[in-house]
């Protein structure tokens, strides 16, 4: 568990070295998610429309290990745009990954997006 | 500048600084607490939550923000080892000095350690603290890696039962020990003893009453306990809750009075023989008595703070001990005076072995005054029984009623309205907050709702048994304001779901983001999201394919989302009622993509274990054979249950699998505020357990009679008559009437049965509207459903035939490989997700 879960941290924009194409905006749906694969790795993107902002974290919920942000549904909580768990509605901020229950320790690597032209790019650092 | 030093950091040192705080106004003070466990004040009422999963920070009363921001340092982990009266100082044990100008001791209690040979051996620990409880954690974990199991706890108290549910729940098999002939000794009498004995024993936890420890055995770590009667009870771990033993050292040492078997001697202003010097909580020896309960701590608190700041509240004379608990699931309650037995006073008992219910009220013999009681299995009477006893308010005629309920037909509580109690009576007793300050605060515009008032008053924050009669007050206060108490859906919606319901169906949006737009703020979130979808779904039968964004993820997939992240696909089986092909194509499909099969509890075949992807691939080959969606995945109709009917039964009086299946195929796929259930049976003996369904059918001479707003799940409720002996063609009408009517006007994921429990005017009410038509809304709503039926369109067929949908359907965007997280155990010549360690 450990192991899937290392593999995952957060880059902050100014650090990406690699930026992966994740494929064409009319590929993701709006204000909902869709997951990519980058190596081994399975990113959730999510085309918030809504916001007009476009986010992207790791679609692994460190809750349960299940494979599912990506299939959670989008929102906000004062603000904060989010994403909820669909396994057990644990919800986490899409700006910088906390736990918006609270809970120090499940906390989600989050990826930064750039939409050039009408295609879609994860910053990754390897 | 007022010196205060507070030696203790427990719950009601803690809730001294609290109240000194806002006491004091102007009065310029500096306040400094010392703690000699590593963290803030806990709430120690609740430790056992701690072995449920929350934390020590869950658990904590304040944040160090709020002592800087009071002014309060804050010690922690630093003892003080004596007091020197006539300087006024203190000195802690890292050499450090402190002047006061007054010096409260909150030191609490510690566990009381029988002098028992042994108790020093490993594997013995007491209840206290939460250090505590992580060192039997670990031992625990431990010794069951050995393969023991069993684990005593000595002492049948509050406490000691709390801790035989925290060694149960740590996977052990606990043997509660109690010195006296019964269960709480100081709270129940042998009745309801027996009674809350035979409802722990049902959990498998071992009670051994009249049994004193002669010693522990073992070489280094405890293997048994022997007792008085040479009997040995073989245990591998024990807990010591045998009471608790003031915390005097400091006053002992410091020359101040103490009493024969300890305690602080306090007067009524919390003072001890020094002046200066103030005892509270559990450290206070007051009337001769140590209070071990939260409430009076906290008035002690009180009374303190405002003597300290020339105030006049004194302690008063008699302590209530009354306390309400739920333990290990059974609810115990106590209160005034539970044991009182002479000439002046009636004891009525009610016992009720089957349900496991005993209750005891003591009564004067003029049947005026209610002087105390005791209640074993159900204390839903509790907070009235406690203020009428505390309020000494006039009792009804029969006093029987007031345990047993008005048997004249008549519904309501013996209390009447908790608007009838005097303004004086006191509604939390752990803050000591009255019925009037609550109406107040609400009537003065302070408060605007119920969490206002539990913020402004702290009523409902100690032990939370007030919580039901404080938000029935804030209910009633508001409605004499001519305000309505609103379950808001959530932060982006100021409405409730009926008035959302009614909001888009005269707007005609189709639309979540025109609805929130209109009439809510933010973006929306996981809460109301499936709210609004489900409402147009409800309105215009739009299938989940529709609002795939605002749908929670069983409705986007259309599929039961299970474990690892696969799903499971439950075809539709109306009635339960299959071919021998159509179970050969379920087998097949099953055997193909490798799927786990069971048969649900509702007569359906669940399929588990399959990947996104393979969704589309299986409902193709379903649907080709007939099939249609089960709907196991929405709030919506499931299954209607049936036996098997008059058609093989020798019983049967009616086509019970008929009727079943045509209900069911008029009434599936409709969208409800909660998932619905329903049953038909063809006689009394009830095999399809119609009674325990959102609605149910029974077969009776002349015809139907109709069951509604039953349900399993964690609260299980049998249905309630509706109507009896009538005809199909009126159960129709009776079900169209009453299925709309609690889509229109439920709360979101509210049952049928919780749905009509909080319907004003009850079944009584309901009778008028789905059968007299009191409303005269019958014609709309069944119109309503006769749409909803006429519109039926399975959502899985709507996705193969539009490959615009099936884009849903994949686990990637950028590749079309399934999710490689997704690993399988074998289970039982089949399969199951495997578990992450």
């Amino acid at each position: 568990m450990e192991e899937i879960l290392s593999q995952y941290e957060t880059v902050h924009p100014n650090d990406a070295t690699i930026w992966f194409k994740a494929g064409k905006v009319e590929d993701f749906p709006t204000n909902r998610g869709g997951c990519i694969k980058y190596k081994n790795k399975q990113i959730a993107i999510f085309n918030f429309t809504r916001r007009n902002e476009w986010y992207a974290c790791q679609n692994a919920c460190p809750h349960k290990m299940e494979m599912v942000l990506a299939r959670g549904m989008t929102g906000s909580a004062d603000d904060i745009p989010k994403i909820a768990c669909p396994m057990h509605k644990k919800t986490f901020s899409l700006v910088d990954g906390s736990n918006l229950n609270g809970d120090d320790d499940l906390k989600i690597a989050t990826y930064p997006v750039k939409v050039v032209e009408d295609e879609v790019f994860v910053g990754f650092v390897d | 500048m007022i010196r205060v030093i507070v030696v203790g950091n427990g719950m009601v040192g803690y809730k001294f600084c609290e109240k000194f705080i806002a006491k004091s106004g102007q009065e310029k003070y500096q306040i400094t607490v010392f703690g000699e466990e590593p963290r803030r004040a806990y709430d120690r009422v609740h430790l056992s939550e701690y072995f449920g999963g929350k934390t020590a920070d869950d658990l904590s009363m304040s944040t160090s923000e709020w002592y800087a921001e009071n002014n309060i340092t804050l010690n922690t982990s630093e003892l003080i080892t004596d007091i020197n009266r006539t300087e006024k100082t203190i000195h802690t044990h890292l050499e450090k000095t402190h002047t006061y100008d007054y010096l409260v001791l909150a030191t609490g209690s510690s566990a009381f350690v029988p002098p028992i040979d042994g108790v020093e051996k490993e594997g013995v620990f007491v209840y206290r603290t939460i250090e505590d409880l992580d060192a039997i954690m670990a031992y625990a974990k431990k010794i069951k890696q050995k393969g023991a199991t069993e684990a005593a706890v000595l002492g049948g108290g509050l406490l000691g039962l709390e801790a035989a549910k925290a060694v149960r729940d740590l996977g052990l098999n606990p043997h509660v020990v109690e010195f006296a002939p019964r269960l709480m000794p100081r709270q129940l009498d042998k009745g309801a003893s027996d009674m809350l004995q035979s409802k722990i024993e049902e959990l498998n936890i071992g009670i051994h009453l009249n049994k004193a420890t002669q010693y522990i055995d073992g070489k280094e770590c405890i293997t048994g306990m022997m007792f008085a009667d040479d009997e040995l009870l073989k245990v591998d771990m024990l807990v010591i809750s045998a009471g608790i033993k003031p915390r005097d050292e400091l006053a002992r040492v410091s020359g101040l009075e103490v009493g024969l078997r300890g305690g602080v001697v306090v007067n009524n202003q919390m003072q001890t023989s020094d002046p200066s010097i103030y005892a509270i909580g559990e450290v206070a020896l007051y009337n001769q008595n140590i209070y071990g309960l939260v409430a009076p701590g906290y008035e002690m608190a009180d009374v303190a703070a405002e003597q300290i700041l020339n105030g006049s509240k004194t302690m008063r004379e008699t302590i209530d001990m009354s306390t309400q608990l739920k333990l290990i699931g059974v609810e115990v309650a106590s209160f005034g005076d539970p044991f009182i037995e002479n000439n002046d006073v009636t004891a009525i008992i009610y016992e009720n072995k089957l349900s496991g219910v005993y209750k005891r009220i003591n009564v004067t013999k003029d049947s005026k005054t209610l002087l105390g009681g005791i209640l074993v299995g159900d204390s839903s009477d509790y907070n009235s029984l406690f203020q009428i006893y505390s309020n000494a308010m006039a009792l009804p005629k029969n006093p029987e009623d007031l345990i047993l309920g008005s048997r004249d037909g008549s519904e309501g509580s013996s209390l009447g309205s908790v608007m009838d109690l005097p303004d004086t009576a006191v509604i939390c007793s752990c803050e000591n907050v009255t019925k009037g300050s609550i109406c107040c605060s609400l009537l003065d515009e302070t408060c605007s709702s119920f969490s206002d008032v539990v913020k402004h008053t702290k009523a409902t924050s100690g032990c939370g048994g007030c919580k039901p009669m404080v938000y029935d007050l804030v209910k009633a206060t508001q409605k004499s304001l001519g305000k309505e108490v609103k379950e808001v859906i959530c932060e982006h919606f100021a409405y409730t779901r009926q008035e959302l319901f009614d909001l888009v169906k005269i707007n005609k949006y189709e639309n979540f983001y025109d609805v929130i737009d209109h009439h809510g703020k933010g973006d929306g979130c996981e809460v109301c999201k499936p709210v609004v979808a489900s409402i147009f779904s409800s309105i215009y039968n739009d299938t989940a394919n529709k609002h795939v964004t605002t749908q929670d993820t069983n409705d986007r997939f259309l599929a039961n989302i299970q474990r690892n992240g696969t799903y499971s696909v439950v075809p539709r089986v109306a009635g339960g009622e299959i071919t021998a092909e159509k179970l050969i194509v379920i087998g097949e499909v099953a055997k193909q993509f490798d799927l786990y099969t069971k048969i649900t509890g509702a007569q359906r075949v669940d399929l588990f274990g399959a990947h996104l992807n393979d969704l589309p691939k299986i409902w193709k080959i379903l649907i080709d054979n007939g099939f249609e969606s089960g709907h196991a995945y929405g709030k919506s109709l499931r299954a209607v249950k049936s036996c098997v009917g008059n058609a093989w039964c020798r019983y049967g009086m009616d086509d019970s699998a008929g009727f079943a299946i045509e209900l069911e195929n008029r009434y599936k796929g409709i969208r409800s505020p909660h998932k619905l259930k329903g049953g038909v049976s063809a006689c009394i003996r009830e095999c399809a357990e119609a009674r325990g369904k959102d609605f149910g059918l029974i077969a009776v001479e002349g015809g139907w009679n109709l069951y509604i707003a039953g349900n399993g799940g964690a609260n299980p409720k049998h249905a309630v008559l509706l109507a009896e002996k009538i005809d199909k063609e009126t159960v129709i009408k009776y079900m169209d009437r009453f299925l709309m009517y609690y889509i229109r006007t439920a709360g979101p994921l509210i049952r049928t049965s919780t749905w009509l429990e909080k319907l004003d005017g009850g079944l009584e009410y309901l009778k008028e509207v789905i059968i007299e038509d009191s409303l005269g809304i019958c014609e709309t709503l069944e119109a309503e459903m006769q749409t909803l039926v006429n519109t039926f369109e399975c959502e899985w067929k709507q996705v193969l035939e539009k490959p615009r949908l099936l884009k849903r359907f994949s686990h990637f965007v950028n590749s079309e490989e399934k999710d490689d997280n997704v690993v399988f155990v074998p289970l039982r010549d089949q399969k199951a997700p495997k578990a992450w360690s």
